[in-house]
């Protein structure tokens, strides 16, 4: 079966000044992936990319569709979800008002309606404070947010931005465990950015390892927790 | 007290107008952070058209609704073919351009329907039930006109999906984009919306100051401290600040200044708000936790 | 950074300090003279009303240059110099009618009063920027023709006639090629050397600290605020001196029209003053000669279409040119070559949009 994502040749700059070199990776459908590395290295970047937020070279096929040179809204529209660094909330706007625009493009009032409901569920203090401005929510309120907008896209493809950043360990790890039950249990693919190796490598299948706009490392994140080289040289634990 | 309750009153009438052309600058630059030079001229403009409808036979209420639909789709297109190449450039660039839209408006207007001042019908007859000692039916129909426009703008922007999205777009566009919100096309309608509300001043002011291409320039100063005065991004702000200098602009004219001066009173009204309240008396603060 | 310089003089190496003319070597010392002869002689090659439309070139090129050091240069948008154009010629007229000074000693008082008015406007204008300051400027060139139009002050503005003055004559008689120093003869030869001398001021007052102090608080206001550089005084005197630019050259063109009414000073110059430094380019000094060139002539040649198209002309202008040229006529020479000019270059590429949006 053809990768879900997959990626070639992938050069992007802010303005002139470049910061991914060509990289090249991949993802399967159902799996959950891991791009590690340390400041800088270009994890933020390779998100962007992919939702083109930033210039691009290179390609990008989604599901076979070419996403190199689309606008961010199509890309969207195709089924990727992206949580940015940042959150990305509408701070101005209530909870409820950030979840039904997280399902703007879809089509099913009821299915949309039923998928807040169970964001909801999921996340009781995203209840409580439906109708209060996103930006009054806390970091880990905001994430939960952010996580539970993204969803109602029922996306194909979730890309996640440093979901652990700034957070208590606690909800660190609620926000992990909902993330594999996404995945095991409706199948959604996960694309994540995270600078606490540790945690992704305990979550992915895959793992990538950028170094300065460039994959210095890949391989299956068995392979990468064995190897305790690599782990000490790159990983930092 | 009669005379000054007459002053209030029509100052109210005027501020009605200041309100909606105030609400359509409001409008704009929510969505683009962008004043809107070429607001008066557009509306001086939709007047004509309607004018040339009425002439050509059509009956108000039907011209005015055609001249509605003709400005959205005007304004609409002008957002996507003229100022989405400098969307991106200096703020310098941007007002030029405005600048270059309004005088193109005027000249147009000129050109096409000539310098001669027009009279333009009012669709609220003066001997109407509803006139009131105090306020002329025009004045009471175009004030009652304008709610109607404010409510349905509240209404399309609170309620709707297409409302929240274009509410979305104006406030963050990077994340707008995230949700699959073709943030142009948000702003296209946005600038379609203001250039319908300013066509709708337009026909409700021509009656009472008769149309030229000139008519809209006072009146867009005056709409312009009356969004600065209500806060540049709250969009009731702009219909109260309307009204206070609608009240304010005739006080003054009729005790203080006389009405030779009411160019000089909005330039005050201007560089007195920006200097001493910049943010107006309802400009929102951002709410967000660092 | 390289500093602004008048195309002729040497390329390559600096020269600190000294005159324009250091280091002048064969045949840009001959086109230099060429150029001076030219000038000398061209008032008595043409008609009498050639040579009006010539005077007004020049005194536009002052105003446009004064617009062009407080937008160009220093970043301020003002959409209201007619304003200071109108009290400059109004200073004349009034001082000239009601006072009976000669011309010439209007000039000086123009220049202070409305650098005087320019840097109270200033004041407001520093907490004001962008759009803001646009819309104060453009509320002050709507309210200038108003006021001017106000019965109180008719004594002194002659109300909505204005003011009829006498177009000053040559002090002596001159015949060259047959034709008489005539009264516009004479005051070309008075604008010039007045434009000479404010262009001459101007590039130095640009081309050095000052200059690159104008730029910095243009495009980094915070890095010169940190370097040093007091940015309310800085600003309010920009504003002053251009505005003093602007207002001198009200005077001229009030002496060179021999007639002031509130309906010359319309928003519609504002409005013209800016085309002029967009098409001639921003923060460029001899752009203000090609700009005043251009609102000169173009509405001219336009109105043979009709009434109404010099305007739709300058619109399209305006925004034809922040599409396609956005650092104007000049930035198009410097493109072929010519010396460039601090600070433009930064602003061009800051101004230049990625086509399509």
């Amino acid at each position: 079966m053809p990768d879900l994502l997959e990626v070639r040749g992938l050069h992007a700059a802010y303005g002139s000044s470049r910061v991914l070199h060509g990289i090249d990776f991949s993802l399967a459908a159902g799996r959950i992936t891991a791009i590690l590395g340390a400041n800088g290295a270009g994890k933020t970047t390779t998100l962007r990319a992919i939702c083109q937020t930033v210039t691009t070279q290179g390609s990008v096929l989604f599901a076979g569709a070419q996403l190199v040179g689309r606008a961010t809204e199509s890309v969207v529209r195709l089924g990727v979800a992206h949580v940015p660094d940042g959150r990305g909330t509408f701070a101005a706007l209530t909870v409820d008002e950030n979840l039904r625009l997280g399902g703007y493009v879809r089509h099913d009032r009821s299915g949309v309606a039923a998928d807040i409901e169970q964001a909801y569920r999921r996340f009781p203090r995203l209840h409580e404070r439906r109708r209060q401005p996103a930006g009054l929510l806390s970091g880990g309120e905001q994430q939960m947010l952010a996580i539970s907008r993204a969803l109602m896209l029922r996306p194909r493809l979730l890309l996640l931005d440093e979901p652990s950043f700034g957070l208590a360990p606690m909800i660190v790890t609620e926000i992990f465990r909902i993330l594999r039950a996404l995945n095991e249990d409706e199948g959604v693919s996960i694309l994540l950015v995270e600078q606490n190796a540790k945690l992704a490598l305990e979550l992915a299948d895959r793992a990538y390892l950028l170094e300065t706009g460039r994959v210095a490392l890949a391989g299956s994140s068995a392979e990468i927790r064995r190897d305790e080289a690599v782990r000490r040289a790159y990983l930092g634990y | 007290m009669n005379e000054l309750l007459h002053q209030i009153c029509s100052g109210l009438a005027a501020g009605c107008i200041y309100g909606s052309v105030a609400l359509a600058l409001v409008m704009i630059y929510q969505a683009t952070h962008n004043l809107n030079f070429a607001q008066g001229e557009m509306a001086t403009f939709s007047t004509f058209i309607a004018w040339a409808l009425i002439h050509a036979g059509w009956p108000y209420w039907g011209a005015f609704a055609a001249t509605v639909a003709v400005s959205f789709v005007g304004g609409l297109a002008i957002q996507r073919i003229v100022l989405r190449p400098v969307e991106k450039a200096s703020v310098l660039a941007n007002v030029i351009v405005f600048i270059g839209l309004a005088v193109i408006f005027n000249s147009l207007g000129g050109w096409i329907f000539d310098y001669e001042i027009k009279s333009f019908p009012s669709p609220f007859p003066q001997d109407a039930p509803y006139a009131t000692r105090y306020f002329s039916a025009h004045e009471l129909g175009t004030a009652g006109v304008m709610l109607a426009v404010l409510g349905a703008l509240f209404a399309f922007f609170r309620y709707t999906p297409f409302g929240l999205a274009m509410r979305a777009a104006a406030q963050n566009p990077d994340s707008a984009r995230l949700v699959g919100i073709r943030v142009g096309w948000m702003l296209a309608v946005g600038w379609g919306l203001a250039a319908a509300i300013g066509a709708v001043a337009g026909m409700m002011v021509a009656p009472s100051v008769f149309l030229d291409p000139n008519m809209m320039s006072g009146i867009l100063l005056y709409a312009f401290a009356a969004a600065l005065l209500g806060g540049i991004d709250n969009p009731f702000g702009a219909v109260l600040g309307g009204l206070i200098v609608g009240v304010l602009e005739n006080l003054l004219g009729a005790y203080v200044v006389g009405t030779e001066l009411k160019l000089t009173v909005a330039l005050m009204f201007i560089v007195g708000t920006l200097t001493l309240k910049p943010n107006g008396l309802f400009g929102r603060a951002v709410v967000a936790r660092v | 950074m390289s500093e602004g310089r008048l195309p002729g003089s040497m390329s390559g190496a600096r020269s600190a300090e000294g005159s324009p003319l250091h280091g002048l070597r064969g045949w840009r010392l001959a086109a230099l003279v060429l150029v001076v002869v030219v000038l000398v002689v061209l008032p008595f090659l043409v008609k009498n009303y050639r040579v009006f439309q010539f005077n007004l070139v020049l005194v536009y090129a002052i105003a446009v240059l004064g617009l062009n050091i407080l937008t160009g240069y220093n970043g301020q948008i003002s959409l209201g110099h007619g304003a200071f154009y109108a009290i400059g010629a109004y200073v004349a007229a009034a001082l000239m009618s009601n006072a009976g000074w000669p011309y010439w000693a209007t000039l000086p008082v123009a220049a202070l009063v409305c650098f005087g008015l320019g840097f109270l406007m200033g004041f407001p204008a520093l907490r004001l920027s962008g759009h803001y300051l646009a819309l104060a400027t453009y509320a002050l060139g709507l309210a200038i023709p108003q006021l001017l139009k106000y019965r109180h002050l008719d004594a002194l503005t002659g109300g909505v006639q204005g003011i009829v003055l006498n177009k000053p004559e040559a002090p002596f008689a001159l015949t060259v090629f047959d034709q008489p120093l005539s009264a516009d003869r004479w005051l070309y030869f008075v604008t010039l050397a007045v434009a000479a001398l404010m262009f001459w001021l101007a590039w130095n007052l640009l081309r050095g600290r000052i200059g690159r102090a104008l730029v910095a608080i243009r495009d980094h206001p915070i890095a010169a605020a940190a370097m040093g550089i007091d940015l309310p005084i800085f600003k309010s005197l920009t504003f002053g001196v251009s505005a003093a630019y602007t207002g001198v050259a009200g005077a001229l063109g009030a002496v060179v029209v021999s007639f002031v009414s509130p309906d010359s000073f319309t928003i519609l110059l504002s409005i013209s003053l800016l085309v002029g430094v967009v098409v001639g380019g921003l923060a460029s000094i001899w752009g203000a000669l090609f700009g005043a060139i251009f609102i000169q002539f173009v509405p001219n040649v336009a109105d043979h279409l009709s009434k109404a198209a010099p305007w739709a002309i300058y619109g399209a202008f305006l925004i034809g040119f922040m599409y396609l040229m956005p650092a104007g006529v000049m930035g198009l020479a410097r493109r072929f070559g010519m010396r460039r000019q601090p600070g433009a270059a930064a602003l061009a590429s800051s101004q230049e949009a990625p086509p399509g949006g």
